[in-house]
């Protein structure tokens, strides 16, 4: 009998010897580490940058969008152009332009100390909590396209499309909404459930598609994107379809009030019911996620769809079912904005919250809580922005540029640690080992 | 030429690839690097190439130290490798892969002209780069012709067999003038035949003075073509033999203790049939049939083995048993139809697969130990009630398995992709054989692993088969074949061209993997058992 | 590693001959009972010549509904042919052309049929595609240059964004259009870089940069816009547009050169960089290398190509392509610069070069669908052809998801497209 080799340590190199040609050439001892295989929009998505990493990437993103606000400033640009005898002031004009533009934005997104003091003096204790609540309020459908995108993410698909699936989710709520009468709280709920099988006929569709054929789903969702644009513009602006009758505008008729969505939780603070969804559907995902069986199917897809394959999971199956419950998930998106007691359907109700969703996703690493998160902090810009613009005249699209911007630095944590020389910590992932190579 | 490599040491953490290795090769000799897998013998050859940077040492050609940065230096200082995974473009043609990086151009130029009295002759003007086609052929031609190594240059490249793309590597080398030409297990996908058509190249090649290096683990092979063995192991040269050293000698220095080249096992006691595949057959990609009616049967308690030199439709043949193909054909498991049962009825009925490419088909790499040792049976009781999974449940059962079958790792909630390569077969084996399996299918099994973890996996491949498994091994080595198999049966062309007793001589085996045939090569009649194998097989030195 | 095509072997379910085949005969029965049955009755008229044109062409009158029968048979009988026989590739294409000529035709026999407005403008029709194509194509071009490398170009749409912008605002600022051309183009080149660096140097995934970077792209520019650009106007966007040029002799060859050589510079230069980048990509060294570099890098590296330099070359190249395509949106076209006004063109040029199969002339044939399909909304809709305007904008995005899906078969991209390079 031949004896064991004992000394065989657990980091063994690992040599990959494949069939096909890889076309990398492998070296016999790569430093403990398995070559990149899986998924790597998973690894780049779920891992490798760390809390520190997201700060930085905020306070970075804020600098950039202060450069872009004084820069565009005509009293800063004013200013600068005397540099040479007051420096003083131009530097004074600057600082003011961008705590004028930056504390709006804060008051607007969680609260304005006048609030408080005004509350000591007999004003409403509601008025402190405004802007939270308006947070909040702009957060909730972010989370849920977010949470969509998240979803697929971890099923291994980009779901380009959630606006696509919003439209189709708001088309059914808003119809339900207004051509059926239910008593208060029925109404409601039957339009959510609607809204969230709009969205996920969009999303199987996709699904469904490219189970059959292979397509790649990116193409797919952005073509439905815009079908779905269109067709909005055709049922609203058709007085045979979902035009509101008698209007020229393409508006779509009000929708019954029983449907509205309430706020709820006495005095303040008040929560709208849209937000309580959105935070009830990012814990439902995440026991999806990572207590369910069928959350491990999308996660074996998701992180290599071959070995899944082999071991016997569908997935093709996966796919459909991932995109129809992302879709489900932008349906309930459009749900609460379409019940949220603000203006009735039209042509543009879509927003930009299907591509946010794909920003939050990616702050939030495609994980349920993280997209929580990142959907408050990006409700917080969106809420302190109008009131930026309203306060100071700063358009609102400088929160945009931001919001990108931290997702560009955190997708690019070699960039981060760059500018602030942070030595690549533990919390490193695949991320790292790729940008060093094999070479030591 | 001559090329010496001084000192060379290479690191990758706190591994160390390479340690001062010192190696002299003179010009016309053929110097074969023995070692096992994950022993340096790549590395190093990447140092020379310049695809790695050592930490130290250096490198002499012709007694004048060059530095080689990239790939571009050393072809500069004319040193060629081919790779074992080639560098080619499949959907570039052999003339433009030949060619790549040099390739001929037309010369613009105007025409000659008289002006007034004077004549201008044709002015060259800046190539635009306009490709000449004509002459990277007839370039390719002329070394196809010198050398004997036929290309077409017009072929696609992912449309020609294995053995011809390495031609085409190696006219690569040569159109740069290699003077050092540098052979990275050039051997693993060719058959017998073609290895001695590879070994009458470099035989020519070193009449021209060219100094050869021929990476390669197989000691047989080792001993027929090299002029000097330089054995290397675990990063460091451990000795330097000539090709007449004893096998067991040259094993040992490899492996660094003495090998018992066979795993022991007890005769086949095949009872009844298992499974029974009819007529199987299989379309590729491109549609060419890459299995064609393959029919046989394997017993419980006995190992069939699939012998076949990669690329003769074996993958194929697997997937398609397992549902991950369409197939033709009829397969049958202990009577029951599965000829269209998907992939997960297939593993339920009673199968075990241990897929030939595991860190692609066989685990998912982010998954945990634990996560992946159920990858198949999630969704059952104890690890799932409905839709819910039992994560305490999963962990227990993984903590046990991980036990049973040694497997070196940490913790279950280690990553399995970072687990070296033994541990990660071992995963999976665990997996498959924790099952209630009738039959077990396991493809090139020990493919890339070191010594200790092929006894570990034999070991566990003859013990399913002694509780009473059929047990179906795929393997292009033939080694492994006659150390496990009880039947043997030789894949050619996607067709199934002999069974054989193990007793059969390696020549004869090999003869058939490359498509001869001798009188052996009957189909295999129906149901009879076969008469038992001797244990111990004469030694095939 | 993210494809834009297929990532996994998805076992294919439906065969592709008969899904081919089925859709030819599917919009050979839409001819007939659709385009046919409920054309009004009465002649189609094909006005051949733009009114006060020399020489003027005839009007050419067909019968509406029967014209339509007809191409409806035509393309039942293709389907048959498609499903029956086993066509060497370029009869597969001729099919899909024959079949998608058909339905048009068909389209327009009945959209005309006793029509009271007027003929139907062939000429107007042509010339309009062949301008609205012309973002499509340089976006194209742009994702193509980037792609062959190995690197995806998501961000075309916010290159033509950001070059329609600076290009607005340079021609206004300094009353150049030459100069607004050339700021548009390299706003599109730095777009470029910027993707560059991030996919290249530090290896963000290549999708996402280019997600994000078009939502930093319309961010910025409607900042800016709003509050720089809207309210000094007068300064920062004039509206200055390039004049039409005519070649002459070629201009005036009847229905072809109103067409093809009567139109501003954009029009002449989206030929000449057709042309170029044609020849380049494949019959050149230069293009060689790159495809290698696309394809297998690894292998172009060993062999002394420099992948990463390529890389950024080709991704700064394909902005600088996407700039003049935005330019084209302003001082080409309408001149005034308005918030997103690239309105996802970049996206169906992504899609165009997919459908073309990342070669230029491929992609070319996808974007005139494109922009045929633009133009044709706005004909029908002069002849108040009682078909809602947004249906047929829907045509095309349908039509790309049916051929990605089925039609146009496997669609094989450079090999290494979207895998960041790993240097061992």
């Amino acid at each position: 009998m031949t004896d064991r080799n004992e000394a065989e340590p657990s980091a063994e190199p690992y040599v990959a010897t494949t069939t096909q040609d890889t076309g990398t050439p492998t070296p016999d001892q790569p430093d403990g580490r398995r070559p990149l295989t899986g998924n790597m929009i998973i690894q780049a998505v779920t891992e490798g940058h760390s809390v520190v990493i997201t700060i930085l990437a905020v306070f970075v993103a804020l600098v950039i969008g202060a450069v872009l606000i004084v820069a565009s400033d005509p009293a800063v640009l004013r200013a600068w152009d005397s540099f040479g005898y007051a420096p003083g002031t131009a530097l004074s004009a600057t600082w003011n332009s961008v705590a004028a533009a930056y504390s709006a934005l804060f008051e607007g997104a969680i609260f304005a100390p006048g609030t408080i003091s005004a509350a000591f003096h007999g004003g409403s204790i509601a008025a402190i909590f405004y802007p939270l609540s308006l947070t909040a309020f702009e957060a909730t459908p972010l989370i849920l396209t977010g949470l969509s995108v998240a979803l697929a993410f971890r099923a291994g698909m980009f779901n380009i499309g959630a606006a696509g699936q919003w439209i189709g989710g708001a088309l059914v709520a808003t119809w339900l909404g207004y051509a059926v009468n239910l008593p208060i709280v029925l109404h409601a709920v039957v339009c959510i459930i609607g809204a969230f099988i709009g969205g996920a006929v969009i999303g199987w569709i996709v699904g469904e598609i490219k189970a059959r054929t292979g397509a790649h789903e990116v193409i797919l969702t952005i073509m439905m994107n815009y079908v779905m644009y269109n067709f909005l513009s055709f049922l609203v602006t058709s007085q045979k379809l979902m035009q509101a009758p008698g209007q020229t505008n393409a508006v779509a008729p009000n929708i019954n009030s029983n449907a509205f969505l309430p706020h709820v939780g006495g005095p303040p603070p008040q929560v709208g019911v849209g937000f309580l969804i959105a935070l009830a559907a990012a814990a439902a995902t995440a026991w999806l996620l990572s207590r369910s069986t069928l959350g491990f199917q999308f996660r074996a897809v998701g992180a290599s769809p071959s070995a899944a394959r082999s071991a016997g999971i569908s997935v093709e199956r996966v796919w459909v079912l991932a995109f129809l419950i992302a879709g489900g998930l932008a349906g309930l998106s459009a749900s609460t904005i379409v019940q949220g007691q603000t203006s009735p359907l039209t042509t543009t109700s879509y927003g930009t919250y299907g591509f946010d969703g794909i920003t939050v996703a990616l702050l939030g690493r495609a994980r349920p809580l993280g997209v929580v998160l990142a959907g408050l902090l990006f409700g917080a810009l969106n809420a302190g922005g109008t009131v930026m613009e309203a306060a100071t005249g700063v358009p609102s699209d400088v929160t945009n540029v931001i919001e990108a911007l931290i997702v560009l630095f955190v997708a690019a944590p070699p960039l981060i640690r760059m500018l602030f020389r942070l030595r690549r910590g533990g919390g490193a992932g695949p991320q790292a080992v790729a940008s060093k190579g094999w070479s030591g | 030429m001559k090329l010496e490599l001084r000192g060379i040491t290479k690191r990758f953490g706190s591994l160390v690839a390479n340690d001062h290795i010192d190696l002299v090769v003179q010009p016309g000799e053929i110097r074969a690097l023995l070692g096992e897998n994950g022993a340096g013998k790549t590395t190093l050859m990447n140092v020379l190439y310049g695809l790695v940077q050592p930490d130290a040492g250096e490198i002499l050609l012709d007694d004048e130290p060059v530095t080689i940065h990239s790939p571009r230096d050393a072809i500069r200082a004319k040193v060629g490798m081919v790779h074992q995974h080639f560098m080619l473009v499949p959907v570039f043609t052999v003339a433009e892969n030949v060619t790549l990086g040099t390739e001929p151009v037309h010369r613009l130029a105007t025409p000659a002209m008289k002006v007034g009295g004077l004549r201008i002759p044709p002015l060259g003007l800046p190539s635009v780069g306009l490709l000449d086609r004509r002459k990277a052929r007839r370039e390719v031609l002329a070394l196809s012709e010198r050398f004997g190594l036929r290309v077409d240059p017009d072929a696609l490249v992912e449309d020609l067999p294995v053995g011809v793309q390495q031609r085409v590597e190696i006219i690569k080398a040569l159109l740069r003038d290699a003077r050092v030409l540098v052979l990275d297990e050039p051997t693993a996908v060719l058959t017998p035949g073609e290895t001695e058509d590879l070994f009458r190249i470099m035989r020519e090649l070193r009449e021209g003075g060219r100094s050869i290096i021929f990476i390669s683990h197989k000691l047989k092979e080792v001993q027929a073509i090299a002029d000097n063995i330089t054995i290397i192991r675990r990063g460091k040269v451990v000795g330097e033999r000539p090709p007449s050293t004893s096998s067991v000698e040259l094993a040992s220095l490899m492996v660094g203790r003495s090998v018992q080249l066979r795993v022991s096992k007890e005769p086949a006691r095949p009872g009844d049939v298992v499974l029974d595949i009819t007529d199987v057959g299989v379309h590729g990609e491109r549609g060419e049939q890459s299995v064609r009616e393959v029919s046989f049967q394997v017993r419980a308690g006995e190992i069939l083995g699939v012998a076949g030199v990669q690329g003769n439709g074996q993958t194929e043949l697997c997937e398609a048993l397992m549902g991950l193909r369409p197939s033709t054909g009829s397969v049958r498991l202990n009577g029951a139809d599965l000829s269209h049962a998907s992939t997960r009825d297939r593993l339920r009925a009673g199968i075990g697969y241990v897929p030939e490419d595991r860190s692609e088909d066989g685990l998912v790499g982010d998954f945990s130990v634990a996560d992946n040792l159920i990858l198949d049976v999630y969704d059952e009781p104890p690890y799932a009630s409905g839709l819910a999974l039992n994560l305490d449940a999963i962990r227990d059962s993984a903590v046990r398995r991980v036990e049973e079958y040694d497997v070196r790792t940490t913790s279950v909630e280690t990553q399995a992709g970072t687990l070296s390569g033994g541990n990660q077969q071992k995963v999976v084996v665990a997996r498959e054989m924790s099952r209630d399996v009738k039959l077990l299918l396991a493809s090139q099994p020990t493919r890339g692993l070191d010594v200790g973890s092929i006894e570990f996996v034999h070991k566990r491949l003859v013990a399913q088969r002694d509780a009473g498994a059929a047990v179906l091994i795929v393997s292009s080595e033939l080694d492994e074949i006659y150390a496990l198999a009880d039947r043997i049966a030789v894949m050619y062309e996607g067709r199934i061209v002999a069974f054989c007793p193990p007793t059969i001589p390696e020549e004869e085996l090999g003869l058939l993997m490359a498509g001869g045939g001798t009188g052996s090569a009957a189909p295999e009649p129906g149901g009879e058992p076969e008469t038992p194998v001797p244990a111990e097989e004469p030694s095939h030195d | 590693m993210t494809t834009l095509a297929s990532p996994v072997r998805a076992p294919v379910t439906i065969s592709r001959r008969y899904l081919a085949a089925g859709t030819f005969i599917m919009l050979g029965l839409i001819d007939i009972f659709v385009f046919g049955f409920l054309a009004h009755s009465g002649d189609a008229r094909f006005a051949l010549s733009l009114p006060g044109a020399s020489p003027h062409l005839p009007t050419i009158h067909v019968p509406g509904a029967l014209t339509a029968y007809v191409l409806g048979a035509i393309s039942i009988g293709v389907g048959i042919l498609r499903a029956v026989v086993d066509l060497p590739r370029w009869g597969k294409r001729l099919s899909i052309a024959a079949v998608l000529l058909c339905f048009l035709l068909s389209l327009l026999a009945w959209a005309d049929a006793g029509n009271s407005v007027g003929p139907l403008q062939v000429v107007d029709l042509l010339q309009g595609t062949l301008t609205a194509s012309i973002p499509l194509v340089l976006g194209a071009l742009a994702g193509l240059l980037g792609e062959r490398s190995g690197v995806i170009n998501i961000a075309i749409e916010g290159q033509l964004l950001t070059g329609a912008f600076v290009a607005a605002a340079v021609a206004s600022v300094t009353g150049g259009v030459w100069l607004g051309l050339i700021g548009g183009s390299l706003a599109g080149g730095l777009v470029g870089a910027l993707l560059a660096i991030f996919a290249i140097m530090f290896l963000v995934d290549q999708i996402i940069v280019g997600v994000v970077l078009n939502v930093i792209a319309l961010g910025l520019t409607n900042y800016l816009y709003q509050r720089v650009m809207s309210p000094y106007a007068a300064t920062f966007n004039a509206g200055n547009t390039f004049s039409t040029l005519k070649i002459p002799v070629l201009g005036n060859i009847p229905i072809i050169g109103p067409v093809f050589f009567d139109a501003n510079i954009f029009l002449y230069i989206t030929y000449a960089l057709i042309l170029v980048i044609q020849i380049a990509l494949f019959r050149t060294r230069w293009g060689l290398r790159v495809r290698a570099v696309g394809e297998h890098p690894v292998a172009a590296d060993t062999v002394g190509i420099r992948v990463r330099w390529t890389r950024y070359r080709n991704v700064i190249l394909g902005g600088l392509v996407a700039g003049i395509g935005g330019a084209y949106l302003t001082v080409g076209s309408v001149g005034f610069f308005t918030s997103d006004i690239s309105s996802g063109f970049g996206y169906i040029a992504l899609a165009a070069m997919i459908f073309g199969r990342w070669t230029p002339l491929g992609s070319v044939a996808a974007a005139l669908l494109f922009g045929f399909s633009f133009q044709l909304q706005t004909e029908l809709s002069i002849l108040r052809v009682p078909v809602s305007s947004f249906i047929l904008l829907m045509a095309p995005y349908v039509a790309t998801i049916i051929a990605v899906a089925g039609l146009v078969g496997r669609v094989r991209p450079p090999a290494a497209d979207g895998q960041p390079y790993v240097k061992a």
